[in-house]
């Protein structure tokens, strides 16, 4: 069993209790523990970088030479928001001497330091580029077979800190979903932003960002929504009466891509949290039949219009 | 009543130096690369609502016109999405840029009283730096205290909900150590961060 470093992030002890409780489970299914960093605090999120930067970052310092001292090879942070925030931390400090100076002074007061050598990773990263997509294969017991996937990033986890994936049209997700048998949607809209925190404070900007996100979703037939990102599983799942009351009813559930792996998984959906969701979401193994006609081995496969070329249409 | 505004700038309505002062902050020197292509407008999500595009917040915050860009709605509207800090052709990171016309804004004041973005931030770093960690009905529930305590009527529904599946909390998450984060949070209230040296020139995003 490997072991890494985990920042839950504020998130996750809340509004996203869901992403914690399917995500543990989920990992130890495939042989990874996540320990927790003791007494971890706020990363600061995008309003401390609003207000002070300095600040902010000794904030956010605070987790990551918590991290090191924990002397795991590499921190996991499901939250996005968290994952930017730590990232663009380690860089500031990178970049500015000054910065670092001060921060480091800061660390000091309590008895802590920081190097600046523990990588920052998101589960999704972890998933698909360390245990890697023939594992998680091997661990599906009951396929998401039939189910209409909406493979959704969101901003902060792809943007500006692409790692791991491109930053406009990132595919793990999309490859992850596609190994749990589930029907992936092509999903253009796959790294445009819910509305973040504009939600709670400015409702029209931020729920009609939302609201372009679940009317394309509906649009192209999706049955559920995978977020990475528990801000946007709460824009996307909270808001549906208001969205609704302003520009008519878009519903469709969202849920979290571990939660989606658990059910594969076989695990109980009450487990993976999914009785947390405003808009329900159930899925049935093996209740539905593949979409496409499966072909008995003994007959051919039918010929593709495209080798037929001039033929007739109809045969 | 029509109000009636001048709309053309004169050059006396730029406080010099203004610019400068926001390129020295680390990680907005790229700004002087600006070439106006408009690319950020065009991807911004939420152009639609801005008063002055990104572009124009950029054209603005360089030639000093200070007031006009601290007042606009424009750096609220940002939700830290990155895609203009992405797509610029000049790298200019401009997510920072409206992180830096924001802290400029509150500590200048210059925003409507009440206006919940400047006021959900405020709420945010003081419950971020006194408890250590955030409890987001909280949160939301001093926002609402501190800007239109009348609107916690109108969410009764998204309340109950949440509560129902277990997702509502009015127990303050904490951590324990909350004396030393004060202390190191104590240690950096005087420090500027347009007064210290600039990063290194090698560090500066140039062509990639």
């Amino acid at each position: 069993m490997t072991t890494f470093a985990y920042y839950p992030g504020c998130s996750l002890k809340g509004t996203g209790r869901a992403y914690e409780e399917s995500l543990l489970p989920v990992l130890a299914a495939l042989g990874i523990k996540l320990e927790e960093l003791a007494d971890w605090n706020c990363c600061g999120a995008t309003a401390y970088m609003a207000v002070d930067e300095v600040k902010a970052c000794v904030m956010a310092s605070r987790n990551l030479a918590l991290a090191e001292q924990l002397g795991h090879r590499e921190l996991v942070t499901p939250c996005s928001a968290c994952y930017l925030v730590l990232n663009k931390t380690k860089q500031y400090l990178g970049e500015s001497r000054a910065v670092a100076q001060v921060v480091q002074r800061a660390l000091g007061l309590v008895g802590l330091s920081y190097q600046g050598n523990v990588p920052v990773r998101h589960p999704l990263d972890l998933l698909v580029n360390v245990v890697g997509l023939p594992a998680i294969k091997e661990r599906v017991r009951d396929p998401l077979t039939g189910l209409k996937v909406v493979p959704y990033y969101g901003c902060q986890l792809v943007r500006p800190y692409a790692t791991f994936d491109d930053q406009d049209r990132p595919t793990s997700m999309d490859r992850l979903l596609g190994v749990l048998g589930a029907t992936v949607v092509p999903y253009p809209l796959k790294t445009r932003c819910c509305g973040g925190s504009l939600t709670g404070t400015l409702p029209e900007p931020g729920l009609h960002c939302a609201y372009i996100l679940l009317k394309e979703a509906v649009k192209r037939g999706a049955e559920v929504i995978a977020t990475v990102c528990p801000l946007c599983q709460f824009n996307l799942d909270a808001y549906h009466h208001k969205i609704a009351a302003k520009w008519g009813p878009v519903r469709v559930p969202t849920v979290y891509f571990t939660q989606l792996m658990g059910l594969a998984f076989g695990l109980p959906a009450r487990q993976l949290g999914l009785h947390r969701g405003l808009v329900p979401f159930a899925f049935e193994a093996g209740a539905r039949r593949p979409e496409r006609e499966v072909v008995p081995p003994d007959r051919p496969p039918p010929a593709t219009p495209a080798c037929r070329a001039g033929g007739p249409l109809a045969s | 009543m029509i109000e009636i505004k001048r709309t053309i700038k004169y050059e006396t309505d730029r406080v010099k130096g203004f610019g400068r002062e926001v390129m020295s902050v680390p990680g907005c020197e790229q700004l002087e690369q600006c070439i106006q292509c408009g690319t950020c407008s065009g991807v911004c999500p939420l152009s639609i609502y801005m008063d002055h595009s990104p572009r124009q917040v950029m054209a603005l915050t360089r030639s000093d016109f200070k007031r006009e860009v601290l007042s606009s709605v424009t750096i609220w509207l940002c939700a830290s999405c990155y895609a203009c800090a992405a797509e610029c052709p000049r790298h200019i990171r401009i997510t920072d840029i409206m992180y830096e016309l924001k802290q400029r804004a509150i500590q200048e004041g210059v925003y409507p009283r009440r206006f919940p973005i400047p006021v959900l931030a405020r709420e945010f770093t003081r419950m971020a730096q006194h408890w250590g960690r955030i409890t987001e009905s909280l949160l939301v529930l001093r926002l609402l205290w501190r800007t239109n305590w009348l609107e916690a009527f109108g969410m009764w529904r998204l309340g109950l909900g949440l509560w129902r599946t277990g997702r509502f909390s009015l127990r303050h998450e904490s951590i324990r150590q909350r004396a030393d984060l004060t202390r190191m949070m104590a240690s950096v209230d005087d420090v500027v961060i347009g007064a210290l040296p600039p990063p290194a020139a090698n560090h500066r995003r140039g062509a990639r």
